[in-house]
């Protein structure tokens, strides 16, 4: 193909979406359920005590298309391996459709396919299925990309939004706020410079590392729009619980802490996508919190709270100073604020 | 009714723009209302603007004046 | 490193509440007059922490809470225009209008741009010739130094397509009417820490002087609050009645003379409404002659209508400490942040969002 940019044609259904295909898009996800190149891909199901699917999908149209840490490439794989993990589940596959704007260069579509194969290898998950779809300019911005995911939940795990317990202990995986930070300040918006990277990335490996030592994980979540706070909120809410966390004990970078600051954030809100919020039976706490620790993605795991039967629907933050006020979940979107 | 922010003056360029460092994160800060403030010295920032010089070893003083005097006080009924 | 921080917080702050406590033998009213100061109350947890005889309400120093509805409307007006870019500080995208919000707006079509700084709206001016751009400014005295310093920049660049809607006001007029009506008891006041960066401590002398009560200019960290609390006790202790800095590090007795001589020489004070309040002479800011060119109220044709608050709507009652949020019938059934009836529980430092976001039924905050 000799075209430098996406255009109409690319999006037919003919010779050119079929060039398009082979030439872009199968390399970076080569294996054999999509070569079939057949309109469904057909899994196997793997035998491994399963007796459960997990099935999710997501959409994806972050600006800017590219940010420190990542891309919409390596949001759209690790987004969905992760929504499969939370569950407990394995990836059997993944499918991923794309609209593109007319006029996206080939170029940083080469950059976000070998982005997402990157990804996928990290994960150890396989696109099987996808789509292209072009649009005129000006109708979306660079490229939307929507996927799904199947995967498979272990007969022994049992993890869901209504399983925290009281006497559970509540831990995150990581320092909070470092993807939804790292992309307001690519965007240049508040012409604000700093080193902050996007945390984007698949954890299906660490929470494998986490269920290894403790089958009985109760609830797992990914914080990703609407932050810490709206995650602890749906669990107490879900599991008809309440939670108490230690405010001093949340991890949060400097230099996140200082953009919140300047913004009026709260960083309480703010989306990550590669850190998790785990939830467990307070015997285990220790030895899950040693496998994270062990693990690239869990090295700054720590424990922030843990879940009682007082105050059932409610999320209380013990404050640094000793006394407590609740959490409420994310109303809206977070406007910088000067007062 | 006002967030202000405390960072440190990294470089000052000419029209009283000032290179202000908050933790790690670097924004342009007008020195317009404080333009005696010098590389080095850390301000208080509102809305983009320098408003007052922060000196970090008196606000670490009062803070020891005031430990002491709690632990004074804290010892009569 | 954070000057403002102290890494003995955990262990000052305790301290600080016993000899709180012990001063607190009969009930005392404090009043934190700043919005930002009601939203760190309620972050750090103070609130839960207090002895039942210390009493916080919060005040009308809420810059968006205190601007009538008629000044939203009238921004919104400016932001339909053709040609037109509206720049504001993200604080007012959620205000409710008579019918709209400048985040509605936007979703609708209108050119809005959200900036940190007044120096960002001028750059805005400059990057579009062809356009006009409105920066819709409103703030008390920490902000009006740094929107009049952009107003001067603007003339200085020549930027005849660069204009001001101001709605900013003034604290010590606002502080003087909410004392002279008589309606709310007061013992002490804790004074706004930021706006005292500018305009120093001699504005509110007049609180000791004329109205008997002590206050406090006091700072936005948890000890520095505090602090404050515990100086205003001890004042009443000591049968003191006397304006004290507990803010020191950063609030000098003179204020900021500079800011203040910038302010003074782009605006001139001018009766303003305040949502709540009422009018309150010589409460709010108007640009001066040689700027008045730059004046949006005078260069458009956006009449300014007053709007009634809706019905059942407590936040001038709330504004003047008279009601505390609990107490409006709307709170948390017709009025919640999601669906906001009055911008008390719309502004990210309105006492409304701050009861409803940090402090209902989780124990004995409701004070």
């Amino acid at each position: 193909m000799k075209d430098k940019k996406i255009t109409l044609s690319h999006g037919a259904g003919g010779r050119l979406s079929h060039d398009l295909i082979e030439e872009y898009f199968l390399p970076c996800f080569d294996n054999d359920l999509l070569r079939a190149l057949d309109d469904s891909a057909v899994i196997p199901m793997q035998s491994e005590q399963a007796n459960r699917l997990a099935f999710t999908t997501d959409s994806y149209v972050v600006k800017p298309l590219f940010f420190p840490g990542g891309d919409i490439g390596r949001l759209a794989i690790c987004g969905t391996v992760n929504d499969l993990a939370m569950a407990g589940a394995r990836p059997l596959g993944l499918s991923a459709s794309f609209i593109l704007e007319e006029g996206l260069p080939i170029e940083d579509l080469e950059r976000i396919l070998a982005s997402m194969k990157g990804a996928a290898e990290e994960a150890g998950a396989r696109v099987v299925a996808g789509d292209t779809k072009v649009v005129e300019h000006g109708a979306a911005e660079g490229i939307y990309i929507t996927t799904a995911g199947v995967g498979q939940i272990p007969e022994d795990v049992a993890i869901g939004s209504a399983q925290a317990k009281p006497g559970d202990v509540v831990m995150v995986s990581g320092p909070l706020g470092d993807h939804e930070i790292a992309v307001l300040m690519a965007r240049g918006e508040f012409a604000l410079q700093g080193e902050v990277e996007s945390d984007c990335a698949p954890l299906n490996g660490l929470v494998e590392a986490m269920l290894e030592v403790c089958p009985e994980i109760h609830s797992l979540r990914d914080p990703t729009r609407g932050g810490l706070a709206t995650v602890l909120w749906e669990i107490v809410n879900s599991s008809k619980v309440g939670v108490i966390i230690d405010e001093g004990e949340i991890p949060i970078r400097d230099q996140v802490r200082a953009v919140c600051d300047l913004l009026g954030f709260d960083p309480y809100y703010l989306a990550n996508e590669g850190r998790l919020v785990a939830f467990m039976p307070q015997g285990e706490a220790k030895a899950v919190l040693k496998a994270m620790q062990a693990h690239p993605l869990g090295g700054e795991a720590t424990i922030i709270g843990k879940v009682t039967a007082e105050n059932p629907g409610k999320v209380l933050l013990h404050t640094p100073i000793g006394g407590h006020r609740l959490l409420e979940p994310l109303s809206g979107e977070q406007f910088p604020r000067i007062c | 009714m006002c967030l202000g922010i405390p960072g440190r003056i990294v470089s000052i360029t000419e029209n009283q723009l000032a290179e202000v460092d908050f933790s790690g994160v670097r924004r342009e800060v007008s020195l317009m209302l404080c333009p005696e403030l010098e590389v080095g010295d850390y301000c208080l920032v509102h809305v983009g603007f320098a408003m007052q010089r922060l000196d970090p070893a008196e606000a670490q003083e009062t803070l020891e004046l005031l430990d002491q005097f709690l632990e004074a006080s804290g010892e009569s009924p | 490193m954070n000057p403002h921080k102290s890494p003995d917080e955990g262990k000052l702050a305790p301290l600080l509440l016993e000899n709180i406590a012990a001063l607190a033998d009969s009930p005392m009213r404090l009043m934190e007059v700043c919005g930002t100061h009601t939203v760190a109350i309620f972050r750090s947890g103070i609130r839960s922490m207090l002895p039942p005889g210390v009493e916080l309400i919060s005040g009308p120093g809420c810059p968006v809470c205190v601007t009538p509805a008629g000044e939203i409307d009238r921004a919104i007006a400016l932001s339909r225009k053709e040609e037109m870019i509206l720049a504001t500080f993200g604080d007012l995208m959620r205000v409710p209008g008579s019918s709209s919000s400048l985040q509605e707006e936007r979703a609708s079509g209108a050119a809005i741009r959200v900036i940190l700084s007044p120096l960002d709206a001028v750059k805005i001016a400059e990057e579009n010739p062809d356009k006009t751009v409105c920066f819709f400014g409103v703030g008390f005295e920490t902000t009006s130094p740094a929107i009049a310093a952009a107003v001067m920049e603007a003339g200085r660049r020549g930027l005849g397509n660069f204009y001001l809607l101001s709605s900013q006001r003034l604290i010590p007029p606002a502080m003087r009417a909410l004392l002279s009506g008589g309606g709310v008891k007061i013992d002490g006041f804790i004074l706004p820490g930021h706006v005292s960066v500018v305009i120093g401590k001699a504005p509110y002398c007049f609180i000791a002087e004329e109205f008997g009560l002590p206050g406090a200019i006091t700072g936005f960290e948890p000890l520095d609050i505090l602090e404050g609390i515990y100086l205003l006790l001890r004042q009443r202790k000591e049968g003191r009645t006397e304006i004290e800095i507990q803010y020191s590090r950063v609030v000098q007795e003179e204020g900021n003379p500079r800011a203040r001589g910038i302010m003074g020489e782009v605006f001139a004070p001018v009766d303003a409404r305040w949502r709540g309040l009422g009018t309150i002479p010589q409460s709010g800011l108007v640009l001066r002659e040689g700027f008045s060119q730059m004046d949006a109220a005078q260069a458009f044709d956006i009449p300014y209508a007053e709007v009634e608050d809706p019905p059942g709507c407590l936040c001038g009652e709330v504004l003047q400490g008279l009601v505390r949020p609990p107490e409006c019938s709307l709170f948390g059934t017709g009025c919640t942040p999601e669906d906001p009836v009055g911008p008390c529980m719309v502004s990210t430092e309105g006492s409304c969002a701050a009861y409803y976001k940090y402090g209902r039924g989780a124990g004995g905050d409701e004070r």
